[in-house]
């Protein structure tokens, strides 16, 4: 099994295995409230930077943010410090804080958990970042299935506006602030934050051209930030804790606690925070192990778009550039752990019918694309493939990775350039017949 | 496979002659007065007309772009874009199944499979008559971010977690009956039109309204999945390193 | 290909000599080529200027771009490092140092092209054979060029049910189409008329409209030459011909004064279709649905093929062209030698057609007894015609179209551009959209086709428009027009409030504001250029300057009558009155007329009338002579456009044996003894050039007499009407095209909230206007109007509102609720 090039670093070395942060109100009794929230230091880091004689620097914050190396969860990994200084100052336009609360990613499920246990840091975290970055309303796009997520940031979002921390003159500060919590309406591509901003224009959630980016032209075409749930739920431990102690978490250059989404054939699935660069070796074994004992065959790093890893991937640091030199990405965390008994063929179909629901349609490659993806492996798990069918496979998802619009046409073609790297004899033994089919005509069913 | 061909027809939205009362209205211009502008309250105001209607109708459409003066071709094609609006009226429940590939894999077909059969109807069909109790619209669903609890069903959006054809089955029947379980996670189930309203973003304008929230609010989150890091790093007094007693914010950087 | 580009692959040896990098420019490489361009250029038109076409199919130099096709990706290199995926050309800009390398030398471009035909063609019909677009088709041409031979689709394709019709117009042929969303970027940019959109999502996503309003656009039929595919077709062309099989000729549209240039497509001396042809300074590549369905009027049973001569039965028969002119130039000469003869030539004229009629008046007829107008004419208006719009020319300093782009401050007043100008319209809504021009407008309704020009209404009730014009100059919009560039349009109507043309005259003298006059008909900028008014001989040349009717008279040799000429309604009255023996009258519809009763009596009882015409109307009727006459397409000319652009096309149509008016003007002239030297368009421009401008004074404004233009309708306590005519309305050129017709907008009486209250109406019940005149009877449109305004469509049910109710704009008129539902 290979090991990561990326050591730990030292401080890493004597941390715990698990590092609650944005999880550790979680088990506390009626966490939601505003009342256990702030026993448990809620709304001190906003009290530190709005609430003495002067307020902080909004420049200060910014600065913390790029000295604690926090990278954004939604899964891209893009400093978020460097974000939010790319807001132009002085222009005269608004600005606007959007978190991305679309959790949708096949595998992810760590948002609507953490809005649901812990509004309370989600707001906070958008006071002291809307604060930062000079924005005066800030709109919480959470997916519109979320509907105990949405009652619970709605009424924390009263709590907080009763309290004072929201509103006109924030703790006196002069600083004010609306939040709004916005559903939406389902729509996979709404994760996608040019889409998203569409979405929330009150639009068809196409993705947008860029540039211009949203940092100039987001929201109503103003700069505008737009950042994951996790990310925004950083911001107060980070104002709290300071940067050195945020980085003597995780590695080097994937500072900071993560939750991890362990989900699939593992005994105990569930939400673990650990420091960034834990290994999924580690987090099955905190889980219990493998369900039954039947080994692991494949799995996602971080959800269903970034590419498989096998078990000889078991010891790969889970941080954003360890996952990316062996070949995949971190995304979200999303650890879809499937055992032997799961065909990869069939897999690599149910996503890619989710990719064809998905595809907005926009650009030719995606919509055509995943549809005809879909048709060809729709004969090849019920056994009606032919080897030329794999060539087309795979050329087709190659001629739509990298010449779609965005992402999801290159997450669409994902599951198969991936799944062909380490299990294309799978596909083979299917359309020979060495295989039984998975799946018999009648029963191809799903959401599609 | 299957060569019958099925032409694709024009999206279509009935049109009911409802006429949405002061109430509507009233949260109609609550809602848009929301937002910067007032475009943006379209979906919203879309899951509002849900909430009176069970459904999008054409008069829905007009409502909506009405209030915001906007083409109906418009609303139209927002309308059509998203799949939480239903274009055919909805049962008093709206059941979702995960059929992703990890709830697939660990049910999430067979339980869909076990409902229809049950229900006698396809996906995306509606037993019973749409707005008498017990009626159901049975849909599969794509991944409802409750992978650690596969396979996942939702009804009316509250979460039923880690469920089996037979557990999903018992469900069913119970709503049918007119019951209303709990869910694992959520607030207590009320039905399709009234989730729409909440997800309109109206949560207790009325006086009932506001009980029932405040009531729901409070309703169960977290499960065993979602606690097993939390209780693990208790059971084994695992914690993040100790924050430091006081950290001031660096200094602004120099202009460069 | 990539041989014969060897360079493409090493750096350029060395620079071009000359290659110098104008400011604001910056230098690049594609396929080998150094070449500069200006900042924020898209690499796809640099690419077009060097000559290499990358193909694409949701670009158009006119929309915003939107990357969706990604038919026209290419490799890009910037600072030596390549960017990781093939890039959009018609999204990616410029840069200093970039090098791109197309599908001419770049493999990774070529095959992402030729893959994303292949995804295109997947569900694509294989119905090129029977698509109209088949032979014109960008998608067949590129896949015939660079396509592959064979399909790898072996699945079953997406079907659709079609062709929809999303108007009576425009079919929808959703599996041919490529969602390029030309169409709808069409309709929600350029136009601004958002009722077609895209629906659904992912591999179901398709163009549709909304069940309940369908794609009723003025400028609809542009997006069926936009569409890359053969998604959209006209119910009008569809199935009709090849285009292959068509003839096409350049022409110019003749339905109003825009001055659109258009592409006629024939075949056997039949108009097949007409498209918008390229001109950037004046319709860009658009037109309005008007000028490209409303041509089948040409053809229709009514139309005149034979001189008519009312014999001694008093019965109208065809008669030879002789007999014809014998009998005109009798008749003529002895009606002008008794009370005289007057001159109606419409609006529709050509510049040479109109300047035959002003000769021919002149000279053969010796008077000045001349209109070119179908409506209330005024010495107000001829002062401001002769003051601030003949002569204006683009080169001689007039307000142009691109000009508007430059305008900051723009004020309409008596214009409403969606329904009276179309083209100046898009133009306007392109200033607004683009360029932020802030577009006012002095009228009593905020309509539609206002606020899609972000524009803002300066309220006026009907009649108090020249005290709120006069008004605006110390308030922001004066302060605007004061600024550099700012524009006056004033459309025609304006001279149906007395003083409002004098008031919009001396606001633009004060802010310095330039003022630009828009009439309705594409004849009537040239009429005033060509002399067919009372007041002015040609090239704008007053007929009580003695100087400069000496110019006239030097030109042509003859003597040309001192005493300025009756005006439209001063000339049907003097017939009426037997105070003129004879007319003479042009394309004139005399339901058009301000009172078409009287019109019609006196057209009836008039000793002598000639009518030119190309189909039987209810002039010919009346007339005692009839010439047929050319259609637009069927002869040379020149329209004027509201510019005063000259816009000169050749005849479309030959060999009908159609004459143009000059040219029975000629030989009617030369029967009654007098020279017009208009028996061609050639000689009849020369003689008009000859004259060329007046350079002598113009009058000033001071000079005009207040007078009403039109007798009150009495009804002291009604409501005061405002009315314009609509872009499509039954007028007779647009006859003979019912998928047009039925693109047009419902006839609706537009009153207040508060108005419809008081009246018990609500939107939609029927409302009965009325004068002492007659009826009739309008579902009603709540609107943004003041309480005491009601305003009707110019015509209803196909008759005008002088022929209806016999009111103006202006005049009081009486509103109740309807007692029995249903139209007038």
């Amino acid at each position: 099994m290979a090991m990561s090039d990326e050591s730990p670093t030292p401080a890493a070395a004597a941390v715990a295995p698990l590092t609650p942060v944005l999880t550790r109100r979680w088990a506390s009794p009626r966490s939601w409230t505003i009342g256990t929230y702030e026993q448990l230091d809620g709304y001190t880091a906003l009290k530190s930077v709005l609430g003495g004689p002067s307020p902080a620097n909004p420049d200060q914050l910014i600065e913390l943010m790029k000295n604690s190396g926090l990278r954004g969860r939604g899964g891209a990994g893009f400093p978020t410090g460097l974000k939010w200084s790319f807001l132009p100052q002085g222009d005269g336009k608004p600005h606007y804080l959007v978190v991305n609360a679309d959790e949708g990613e096949p595998g992810t499920c760590k948002d609507i958990p953490l809005m649901m246990a812990d509004p309370h840091s989600l707001i906070e975290g958008c006071i002291i970042t809307s604060y930062a970055i000079r924005a005066p309303f800030c709109a919480i796009y959470v997916r519109g299935e979320a509907i105990h997520a949405l009652r619970r940031l709605t009424v924390a979002v009263n709590e907080a506006k009763a309290k004072g921390y929201l509103g006109k003159n924030i703790l006196g500060s002069g600083f004010d602030l609306e939040i709004v919590v916005h559903a939406g309406a389902g729509a996979y591509i709404c994760g996608e934050e040019t889409a998203l901003l569409d979405s929330l224009e009150g639009r068809r959630g196409q993705p947008r051209l860029k540039p211009p980016f949203p940092a100039v032209a987001g929201l109503y075409a103003c700069p505008t930030v737009v950042n994951n749930v996790e990310t925004i739920c950083s911001v107060p431990p980070i104002v709290l804790g300071g940067a050195e102690w945020y980085r003597s978490l995780g590695t080097e250059k994937s500072p900071g606690p993560k939750i991890y989404s362990l989900s699939g054939h593992v005994t105990r699935p569930g939400q673990y925070e650990a420091p960034m660069g834990t290994t999924l070796r580690q987090l099955i074994e905190m889980a219990g192990g493998m369900q039954g004992g039947i080994p692991l065959k494949f799995f996602t790093p971080g959800g269903s778009s970034t590419p498989i890893f096998t078990p000889e991937h078991l010891d790969v640091p889970l941080s954003f550039d360890d996952v990316a030199a062996a070949g995949s990405m971190l995304g979200t965390t999303a650890l879809m752990c499937f055992n032997e008994t799961v065909s990869v063929p069939w897999a690599v179909w149910k996503w890619l019918e989710f990719y064809k629901h998905e595809s907005c349609g926009k650009c030719t490659p995606c919509r055509e694309g995943t549809g005809w993806l879909v048709q060809i492996l729709r004969r090849v798990v019920t056994g009606e493939g032919t080897m030329a069918d794999l060539d087309t496979l795979a050329d087709a998802a190659s001629n739509i990775a990298g010449r779609s619009f965005c992402a999801l046409g290159d997450a669409a073609a994902t599951p198969i350039l991936s799944s062909f790297k380490y299990f294309r004899s799978d596909f083979e033994d299917l359309v020979t017949g060495r295989t039984a089919p998975v799946v018999s005509t009648h029963d191809l069913v799903g959401a599609h | 496979m299957s060569t019958a061909h099925h032409r694709i027809g024009v999206p279509e939205f009935l049109r009911t002659g409802v006429v949405f009362d002061q109430l509507t209205q009233d949260r109609a211009t609550e809602l848009i007065g929301r937002y910067p502008v007032p475009r943006s309250a379209l979906l919203p105001l879309l899951h509002l007309v849900q909430s009176v209607e069970g459904f999008v109708s054409q008069d829905g459409i007009a409502f909506c772009a009405d209030q915001l003066a906007l083409e109906t071709a418009e609303v139209a094609a927002v309308a059509t874009f998203y799949t939480m609006y239903k274009r055919k009226p909805c049962g008093e429940h709206l059941v979702s199944v995960c059929t992703n590939a990890l709830c697939a894999v660990l049910g999430g077909d067979a339980i869909l499979r076990t409902l229809t059969d049950h229900l006698g109807v396809a996906k995306d069909g509606t037993a019973g008559e749409p707005g008498e109790t017990g009626s159901i619209t049975i849909e599969a669903a794509e991944c409802l971010a409750a992978c650690d609890h596969a396979p996942v069903v939702t009804v009316d959006y509250e979460y039923y977690d880690e469920q089996n054809p037979d557990s999903a089955l018992d469900l069913v029947q119970a709503l049918q009956r007119g019951e209303k379980p709990h869910p694992t996670r959520g607030g207590a189930l009320s039905d399709f039109r009234t989730a729409e309203l909440e997800i309109a973003g109206i949560f207790g304008d009325t006086p009932e309204g506001a009980a029932r929230v405040a009531a729901e609010v409070d309703g169960p989150s977290a499960t065993e999945q979602t606690l097993r890091g939390s209780h693990l790093a208790e059971q084994n007094h695992w914690q993040a390193p100790v924050m430091p007693e006081h950290v001031d914010l660096p200094p602004v950087p120099e202009k460069k | 290909m990539t041989s014969t580009l060897p360079a493409a692959t090493s750096p350029a040896p060395q620079d071009p000599p000359g290659l110098v990098v104008p400011e604001g420019h910056v230098k690049l490489t594609i396929d080998g080529v150094e070449l500069t361009a200006p900042k924020g250029e898209l690499l796809i038109r640099s690419a077009e200027r060097i000559g290499t076409a990358i193909p694409r199919f949701c670009d158009h130099p006119l929309l915003e771009p939107v990357g969706a096709c990604r038919q026209c990706l290419v490799e890009v290199e910037m600072g030596g490092r390549p960017m990781p995926k093939p890039q959009a050309a018609c999204t990616q800009t410029v840069a200093d140092g970039m090098v791109v390398r197309t599908q001419l030398t770049s493999p990774v471009a070529e095959k992402a092209q030729r893959s994303n035909l292949e995804f295109l063609l997947l569900n694509h019909p294989l119905d090129c054979p029977v698509c109209d677009k088949g032979g014109e088709c960008p998608l067949q041409n590129q896949v015939m060029a660079n396509g592959s031979g064979h399909s790898r689709m072996v699945d079953t394709k997406r079907t659709f049910t079609k062709p929809l019709a999303i108007s009576t117009q425009i079919l929808l042929d959703r599996e041919r189409c490529v969602l390029c969303q030309r169409c709808t970027r069409f309709s929600d940019q350029i136009a601004g008329d958002r009722f077609i959109d895209l629906l659904e999502r992912g591999s179901s996503q398709q163009i549709g409209i909304a069940t309940d309003q369908p794609f009723q656009s003025y400028f609809s039929g542009n997006t069926i030459q936009i569409c890359p595919v053969g998604a959209l077709t006209s119910a009008a062309y569809r199935f009709r011909s090849r285009p292959f099989d068509l003839v096409s000729t350049p022409g110019v549209c003749e339905h109003c004064a825009g001055g659109c240039a258009i592409r006629v497509d024939w075949r056997r001396g039949e108009v097949t279709r007409r498209m918008a042809a390229d001109d950037p300074q004046v319709n860009e590549e658009w037109n309005c649905d008007k000028g490209r369905f409303a041509f089948t009027y040409v053809g229709l049973d009514d139309r005149l093929t034979k001189p008519l001569v009312r014999n001694a039965d008093g019965v109208l028969a065809e008669a030879s062209w002789t007999e014809a002119m014998s009998a005109a130039a009798a008749g003529l000469a002895t009606a002008r030698d008794s009370a005289g003869v007057g001159v109606l030539t419409g609006g529709r004229l050509t510049v040479t057609d109109a300047y035959a009629y002003a000769k021919f008046a002149r000279l053969a007829l010796r008077t000045n007894d001349i209109d070119f107008r179908t409506r209330a004419g005024s010495a107000e208006e001829d002062t401001f015609l002769a003051r601030h719009v003949v002569g204006n020319t683009p080169e001689t300093g007039g307000v142009t179209y691109t000009d508007l782009e430059q305008a900051k401050t723009i004020l309409l007043v008596g214009l409403e551009p969606e329904e009276e100008a179309g083209i100046l319209f898009l133009r306007l809504r392109k200033s607004w959209r683009q360029h932020g021009s802030r577009i006012y407008s002095v009228g009593a309704v905020k309509t539609r086709g206002l606020t899609k020009l972000g524009g803002i209404l300066v309220p006026a009730v009907p009649g108090a428009e020249p005290g709120v014009v006069a008004g605006l100059a110390d308030s922001p919009v004066g302060e605007g027009l004061r600024a550099a560039h700012a524009v006056l349009l004033v459309g025609e109507r304006a001279a149906e409030v007395p003083g409002l043309l004098t008031a919009a005259a001396q606001l633009a003298e004060s802010t310095g504001a330039r003022i630009a006059w828009v009439p309705r008909r594409a004849g009537d900028r040239g009429a005033v250029e060509a002399g067919a008014l009372g007041s002015l001989l040609p090239g704008g040349r007053p007929v009580d300057g003695p100087a400069a009717r000496a110019e006239v008279e030097k030109s042509w040799g003859a003597s040309v009558p001192d005493r300025p000429g009756r005006n439209t309604g001063e000339i049907l009255a003097a017939a009426a009155a037997g105070e003129l023996a004879g007319l003479v009258v042009a394309g004139v519809s005399i339901e058009d007329l301000p009172d078409p009763t009287a019109a019609a009596k006196a057209l009836a009882g008039v000793g002598f009338l000639v009518s030119l015409e190309i189909r039987r109307s209810a002039v010919t009727d009346l007339a005692d002579v009839v010439f047929p006459v050319a259609a637009s397409v069927e002869k040379d000319g020149a329209y004027r456009n509201w510019e005063g652009r000259d816009r000169p096309y050749d005849a479309t149509i030959t060999g009908k044996g159609t004459l143009a008016d000059a040219r029975v003007l000629d030989t009617l002239g030369v029967e009654m003894d007098v020279d017009l030297y208009t028996q061609t368009v050639k000689a009849a421009t020369a003689d008009l050039q000859r004259l060329g401008a007046f350079t002598g004074p113009r009058p000033t404004l001071a000079e005009v007499p207040d007078r009403p233009t039109r007798p009150a309708v009495e009804e002291p306590r009604g409501f005061l009407l405002a009315t314009w005519r609509m872009n499509l309305d039954g007028g007779s050129l647009q006859d003979g095209e019912p998928y047009l017709a039925g693109t047009a907008r419902a006839e609706v009486a537009r009153i207040s909230a508060v108005a419809a209250a008081a009246l018990d109406l609500t939107d939609g019940s029927s409302v009965t206007v009325s004068t002492a005149r007659g009826a009739l009877t309008l579902p009603v449109e709540i609107s943004p109007v003041a309480d005491e305004v009601v305003w009707l469509p110019g015509r209803v049910a196909g008759a005008s509102l002088a022929s209806t109710i016999g009111a103006g704009h202006g005049d009081r008129v009486h509103l109740a609720a309807a007692t029995t539902k249903g139209g007038s």
